[in-house]
């Protein structure tokens, strides 16, 4: 029956996404939301987590992959696994907590079998009452279901839940730079997680986030509040300041109020396969501070001046992972999107630390962590009330199309991708790009 | 020492009722040229140096925060967006000529659009003697609810 619905609707989203426009179905019909997570989440490379999150052997934390509740854990071999987190006997969830250390087993809590890391049938107590059934550790069903394939990236863990489909390296292509990038700024090219993981909730479909993140157009209206408020503050400072210096800045937030909304158009979105993309510019800046001058010194160091110059010039703000990561390689934190329904979003947001460079570029990164990404953020409370505002406005029967005509016909294709054309920046490229995936993956 | 705690619990009042009437630059004004306000994700944490902080601020970045929701195009401010703080269980640890610390307990429910949250924990104050009362070096608050996922954000101090 739901075979069949899925073929019906499968035929009708044909209509739904054009190259220019999408109809508001795509966000807020529970079908289709249904459809996404069997064709979409629970089939691409899902990003699970950093194996610094498991260090020891028994270390786990849950995460979902679409619908699916599942554990990221180490094993006593040092490999990381992801597994169903649920007891093959009745169902029950093995790990209630987020995350933990589950010693040298799995346990289940409710009749006590217990499992290996690696999901595989451990033992059941009093196992004799099982004799001649087809239960007990022969029986592959009787383990905890692992996912299908797991790969790790310098350190990045993702799962897929199909058996078949592209590697992760296929899957990722050009959208690998998110995690060369941060990687690469480290003088060990190597990064730690930041043991902190911070939760929002957004009332609003999961793309609505997806195509905001490299929406060059939106920052200067939504944010011009704390743009404005914390430019006043640095003339404020700069009026007290002693003479030859400059008084604190808050550039990462008053950028919004002084980067004009036309400028804007001068930055460039490069749009890839899968719906994956790149806004280039803006954080490429090269401060002749004391700080960056000494973890300038380690990295030549590490790398030599040529490599150093190559790592340093990646023209990065931001990347997209389509359909589950934004990543903001520069500044080494990331935002995971777990859609929990068709109106509910979780974005779990972590930060990472450059192995081996200096404490005060940890702290440079962290200052946006907390100011941008933590749950009292000066940045995200008005996107957050936009996205909501848009769900709640796609719900009405006031038009049908969602449009994302903006610089429509003017992108430029090459080497198999799309780039927004020279001072078209905030072209609507990467929506376009992500609808276009959207809709391969949902042919099934 | 009965005469303290009455001036301190006076103290914890007027901060928590300065927010809910939404007198920023007079609650500001509470803290000291050096004052922060502290709101780590996790008790365990001792300090907010070099560490994620929901909330890490001295009266600079408060003033960015302040200024920010009395701008006009502050959108999430548009809509109906009322709190009430409940200040409670008052103790004070430390007591000497160089200042106070007291702990106390908060809950505070907040109203937007239709939907009301409530947020509950603990304050940890280091007040300063200071002209006609206290001041606050550091006011550090404990959200029970800071390790769950947040159902939308904070928008001001709690």
């Amino acid at each position: 029956m739901l075979q069949e619905r899925s073929a019906d609707l499968s035929r009708s989203l044909s209509g739904y996404v054009e190259p220019d426009r999408v109809r508001r179905e795509v966000y807020n019909d529970p079908q289709i939301f249904e459809l996404e997570m069997q064709r979409i989440h629970e089939r691409v490379w899902t990003y699970c987590g950093h194996e610094s999150q498991v260090p020891k052997a028994g270390d786990y934390y849950t995460m979902q992959i679409g619908r699916q509740p599942m554990i990221m854990v180490r094993g006593v071999d040092g490999k990381v696994n992801v597994l169903y987190n649920r007891c093959p006997h009745r169902g029950n969830m093995i790990c209630g907590d987020r995350h933990g250390n589950a010693g040298e087993f799995f346990r289940c809590s409710y009749h006590a079998w217990t499992f290996k890391h690696d999901g595989k049938l451990r033992s059941i107590p009093m196992d004799s009452a099982y004799a001649g059934t087809r239960f007990g550790k022969s029986n592959p069903d009787c383990d905890m279901k692992r996912a299908a394939r797991v790969e790790n990236y310098r350190g990045f863990v993702f799962a897929s839940l199909a058996n078949d489909g592209p590697s992760l390296r296929e899957f990722l292509g050009e959208a690998i730079v998110a995690f060369d990038d941060m990687c690469d700024r480290s003088p060990e090219g190597k990064v730690e997680v930041v043991p902190n993981c911070f939760r929002v909730i957004q009332h609003s479909n999961w793309k609505l986030f997806l195509e905001n993140q490299l929406d060059a157009l939106h920052p200067s209206v939504v944010h011009q509040s704390t743009g404005r408020a914390a430019h006043n503050v640095e003339k404020e400072l700069a009026k007290k300041a002693k003479k030859g210096e400059t008084g604190l800045k808050y550039h990462m937030l008053s950028a919004f109020a002084t980067v004009t909304i036309d400028k804007w158009d001068d930055f460039q979105t490069l749009n890839y396969p899968g719906g994956h993309s790149v806004l280039t510019g803006y954080m490429g800046l090269r401060p002749q501070d004391p700080d960056t001058l000494a973890y300038d010194k380690i990295m030549i160091k590490a790398y030599g001046q040529k490599r150093f110059e190559e790592i340093i010039g990646v023209n990065i703000h931001h990347v997209i992972v389509y359909p589950g990561l934004s990543v903001q390689s520069p500044l080494q934190q990331l935002r995971a999107v777990r859609p929990l329904g068709v109106d509910r979003t979780l974005t779990e947001i972590w930060h990472f630390r450059l192995k081996g460079a200096p404490e005060a570029i940890y702290r440079r990164s962290l200052a946006y962590y907390n100011l941008v990404n933590s749950p009292a953020t000066l940045i995200n409370a008005d996107d957050l009330e936009n996205f909501w505002k848009c769900h709640q406005g796609l719900a009405s029967d006031g038009g049908d199309w969602v449009s994302f005509g903006r610089h429509f016909g003017h992108d430029v294709e090459k080497d198999g991708h799309v780039e927004s054309a020279p001072k078209m920046g905030t072209s609507e490229a990467p929506m376009r790009g992500q609808m276009k995936a959207w809709s391969e993956y949902m042919r099934g | 020492m009965a005469d303290v705690h009455h001036q301190v619990e006076q103290f914890l009042y007027k901060q928590a009722d300065l927010l809910d009437r939404k007198q920023w630059q007079e609650w500001i004004d509470l803290f000291t040229p050096d004052g922060v306000y502290w709101m780590p994700p996790e008790p365990s944490h001792k300090t907010w140096e070099g560490m994620p902080a929901i909330f890490a601020e001295d009266r600079n970045l408060m003033t960015v925060r302040m200024n920010r929701v009395l701008h006009p195009d502050a959108w999430s401010q548009r809509p109906l967006w009322e709190t009430n703080h409940v200040v409670s269980n008052v103790v004070i640890e430390k007591s000497s000529p160089k200042g106070i610390t007291a702990r106390s307990r908060f809950h505070m429910m907040e109203l937007r659009r239709d939907d009301v949250r409530h947020f509950a924990g603990s304050y940890t104050h280091h007040l300063v003697k200071a002209k006609g009362g206290y001041k606050i070096k550091l006011q550090r608050v404990d959200m029970t609810n800071a390790q769950a996922a947040y159902d939308y954000v904070l928008q001001v101090w709690v």
